[in-house]
């Protein structure tokens, strides 16, 4: 299986994981991890999912999910996870 | 599985300091576009790069969105065009007819810049490679996207100074032509010594004949996260400095080989090599200039300048080496001075001078890069520069590269303006005595010996 991982950074505020999982949960995007932290007021998160169920593709998730970011004041950007395990993992 | 840290260093790279792959290069072979009939061999080409390279922009595009990873260009580089148009060019007005081909083949696939309108003549010119060569100022005057490169040199032959003499002219005409643009001709144009054939960085990209018919290759970047990373360990001793800067080379190198075996493998493209290289931009926190003054310099060009980037050279390699499973290409820090913001200043306020850019291109790659001189410097000078650089490679074993644009119509102090990737450049002073005696001699410098190396 493909994992994708969400990453939101932004300001701290009220709603923030509500907004996110509302549109996975409504795109049948299986939420398999969740880490977050707040390092100086600024709230970081990253969600490993799987999209593989969901009926929209990667770009499209990619942008709508950048325009929920956008309409709650967040950054929302969304990676195959493999960038992450090549740079970090032998 | 990954953990948050490691998401947020890879995302802070890509958005605070300027990571990126900086350039995707298809390089393909036009070894069977050959044909006796220039109309024929024109409409091969076409064809043949539009078929091959239909997808790139596409895929590299898919790739950015996918990984979230800036790729700065997607780029093609061909079979040397002297070679490809042997039989058919009668003169240098119809390799320029396939200059004009190359430019609306790079248009139409929507490529950043197309490279290969090169002849490799490191020990002699055929007459098609004159041809080549004297056609270049009006094919770079003509053309949008085309790049051009001579091999004038090499250790195995020696350096064919017959060749040096001649671009020293044929760039000096190259600046004229285009001198309503700021001189950019030249700037698409770079003199080698030990060329690569499988270079994915312009202006010298070529697709050697010994590659397969097409290949994909990669060139990384990433001064930025270099510097970001050696802000962390200031005043602490060379041993934790170089490890510092392999461990980053090592994560930045990665990315490359994920993207480049992904291109691949969209592209039904065999991979190549990864281009190990500190390719700096002229935007700020993206230079190498840069990560030498964070090293514990005032400017680049101060004294401590070569041993600096020797050490920065020798660790990107070493990091980037067990990162990537074929390397090639350039592979080293690149020193342009006009892509490089604090290049740019070093050489403004008089720290850089053109002899110790001389000096650093000894331990890095790959030579005198995007630097600007005086618009009345004689053709032999030029010359004399570029035979000078040409040494260094041929003895040293390595590649080096001459990339100069003499500013028509300006002197010293005065700035040629570029755009984009290539930036601007603050013109710097050239030794003015005369060389004319011996550039005019005429013939090449045998290769030198292979022992008894001091």
């Amino acid at each position: 299986m493909k994992k994708t991982v969400i990453s939101v950074v932004g300001k701290d505020k009220v709603g923030i994981i509500f907004q996110v999982c509302k549109y996975l949960a409504g795109n049948q995007i299986n939420i398999l991890d969740i880490a977050q932290t707040i390092v100086q007021d600024w709230f970081n998160m990253i969600m490993i999912v799987n999209i593989q169920d969901s009926q929209k593709d990667f770009a499209t998730i990619a942008s709508e999910l950048k325009q929920i970011g956008e309409e709650i004041g967040v950054t929302i950007t969304l990676q195959q996870e493999e960038i992450f395990d090549m740079m970090h993992r032998l | 599985m990954i953990n948050i840290n490691e998401v947020m260093e890879t995302n802070t790279m890509i958005r605070e300091d300027n990571l990126d792959v900086r350039t995707i290069t298809m390089g393909i072979s036009l070894l069977d576009c050959i044909s006796t009939s220039l109309k024929d061999t024109c409409d091969k080409v076409y064809d043949k790069i539009t078929t091959s390279a239909k997808d790139l922009v596409r895929v590299g595009k898919d790739l950015e969105t996918e990984y979230g990873i800036p790729i700065v260009n997607k780029r093609i580089s061909l079979t040397p065009i002297a070679m490809v148009g042997s039989s058919c060019c009668k003169g240098s007005k119809d390799y320029v007819e396939i200059a004009k081909t190359l430019d609306a083949a790079a248009k139409e696939v929507g490529v950043n810049f197309i490279g290969g309108y090169s002849a490799l003549v490191s020990k002699g010119m055929t007459p098609y490679d004159e041809m080549l060569i004297r056609s270049i100022p009006e094919a770079l005057n003509v053309t949008e996207y085309v790049c051009s490169s001579v091999n004038v040199g090499s250790t195995k032959t020696g350096i064919n100074m017959d060749a040096v003499k001649l671009l020293g002219e044929i760039i000096r005409e190259t600046a004229e032509l285009t001198a309503d643009r700021d001189c950019i001709g030249p700037a698409k144009f770079v003199v080698f010594c030990n060329a690569p054939d499988d270079n994915p960085f312009m202006a010298g990209a070529f697709h050697g004949v010994t590659e397969a018919d097409k290949i994909i290759n990669v060139g990384v970047s990433g001064p930025g996260v270099v510097k970001r990373a050696l802000e962390q360990v200031r005043g602490e001793n060379f041993e934790v400095l170089c490890e510092t800067i392999k461990k980053t080379a090592f994560k930045v190198t990665r990315v490359g080989q994920l993207v480049a075996k992904e291109a691949s493998k969209r592209l039904g493209v065999p991979f190549g090599i990864i281009d190990l290289s500190l390719a700096p931009t002229p935007a700020i926190g993206d230079s190498v200039g840069e990560i030498l003054e964070e090293i514990g310099l005032e400017y680049a060009g101060a004294p401590g300048t070569t041993a600096a980037l020797a050490l920065l050279n020798d660790q990107v390699k070493k990091g980037g080496v067990m990162a990537s499973s074929y390397v090639g290409g350039l592979s080293g820090a690149f020193i342009p001075v006009s892509e490089d913001q604090r290049m740019i200043d070093a050489a403004s306020c008089g720290a850089l001078t053109l002899e110790k850019l001389e000096a650093m291109t000894c331990v890095c790659s790959v030579g005198l890069d995007m630097i600007a001189i005086p618009g009345d410097t004689k053709a032999t000078t030029i010359s004399g520069i570029i035979a000078d650089e040409m040494a260094i490679g041929m003895v040293n074993q390595k590649t080096t590269a001459v990339r100069i644009i003499p500013a028509v119509g300006k002197k010293v102090g005065e700035v040629l303006e570029f755009g984009g990737l290539l930036g601007y450049a603050p013109i710097m002073k050239v030794n003015e005595y005369s060389c004319d005696a011996f550039i005019n001699r005429g013939g090449r410098i045998p290769a030198p010996i292979h022992s008894f190396k001091n």
